[in-house]
């Protein structure tokens, strides 16, 4: 099997400063520091033989940021819940984040759309993770963060959901064609349409799905 | 959610209100299997205006409602969508598949 990867500093996120093999990146990676790491692998530029075999790929994907962490302030806690997975606290969750999303200066268009991608979240959670269980727990954070994107600094709501269920199945979270008219499948779609960054990992045995959500409107000036 | 159901000649309405969620959507499939498999209501009307939220969920019951609806060669109808059930009815590219009325004397004239 022959993979390749770019592995780059996130200071030099436009010049790849390395390219290495599986082999090389097999080596590499233990020196790697996880968390708030510099570097990051760049996940489009992985590839495999037609025969090969991604699981110790994406295995050593999940130790590393993604790509717009590594450009991501880690910005201001505004609200931290932990929740059992029972779906009477649905309504908890989208009274909650629909209050502070409006007070971050989201339209009403925008704040039922975010309300709508996290309520679909937790309920992939409840039904997926925890295969229906009420008592096992849900943590959700959001937070407040600054993006550099397109050579702007812009503001953002992140929503990071974890739980400790089974892993999810990959082939699952690619959703399913719209034509197909039946009951059911729609939950990744409604998640994906309604936020600007949608990204699963599994970490430590916990999977963890972030959300993020760009502000359009500026904050006002203090003292204006 | 609240469910209340009304009958005119061959028709049911259902008064739907509140969250249609993960918690409360078995209860509006239930309902809307059991007007259309066991009592074979010709018509089925559900009236969503006073829906406040409704998810993924919601919106598989009513599929759910509509493919039974086919099965028994009857009509299920949707009257009073508001901003939040019609754009998530958009956002599933569904909206064209269920029949929707303007208002109720729409949706339960002959």
């Amino acid at each position: 099997m022959r993979l390749c990867a770019k592995v780059r500093r996130a200071d030099s996120i436009l010049k790849p400063v390395e390219v290495l093999e599986y082999a090389g990146l097999l080596r590499w990676l233990p020196s790697c520091p996880r968390r708030d790491s510099v570097y990051y692998l760049d996940r489009r530029c992985v590839r495999k033989s037609a025969s090969g075999d991604l699981s110790e790929t994406k295995r050593v994907i999940q130790f590393l940021e993604p790509e717009e962490s590594a450009h991501v302030s880690r910005g201001s806690l505004l609200l931290r819940m932990e929740l059992p997975s029972d779906p009477e606290m649905l309504c908890v969750v989208r009274n909650a984040l629909s209050e502070l999303a409006a007070k971050l200066g989201f339209s009403e268009a925008e704040c039922r759309a975010v309300v709508l991608a996290v309520d679909e979240a937790m309920t992939n959670i409840i039904r997926h993770a925890y295969l229906g269980d009420a008592e096992r727990p849900i943590e959700a954070s959001f937070r407040r963060i600054h993006v550099a994107r397109d050579g702007q600094s812009k503001d953002a709501l992140e929503i990071v959901l974890e739980d400790r269920g089974v892993t999810a199945n990959p082939e699952k979270l690619c959703g399913r064609a719209l034509e197909d008219v039946r009951p059911g499948g729609l939950g990744l779609h409604f998640i994906r349409q309604s936020m600007d960054t949608v990204e699963f990992s599994r970490r430590w045995g916990r999977n963890q799905l972030r959300l993020v959500k760009f502000l359009h409107t500026q904050r006002p000036e203090k003292g204006s | 959610m609240q469910i209340a159901a009304r009958h005119l000649d061959k028709i049911t309405i259902l008064d739907i209100s509140g969250d249609i969620d993960l918690a409360t959507s078995p209860e509006l499939r239930k309902a809307l299997l059991r007007e259309l498999r066991e009592l074979k209501t010709a018509r089925v009307v559900l009236n969503l205006a006073a829906v406040r939220y409704i998810d993924s969920s919601g919106v598989a019951s009513l599929v759910e409602g509509l493919k039974a609806s086919r099965d028994v060669g009857s009509r299920l109808i949707l009257f009073g969508l508001n901003r939040t059930v019609r754009e998530v009815l958009q956002l599933s590219k569904l909206v064209k598949i269920f029949e929707i009325c303007e208002n109720e004397e729409q949706s339960v004239a002959p």
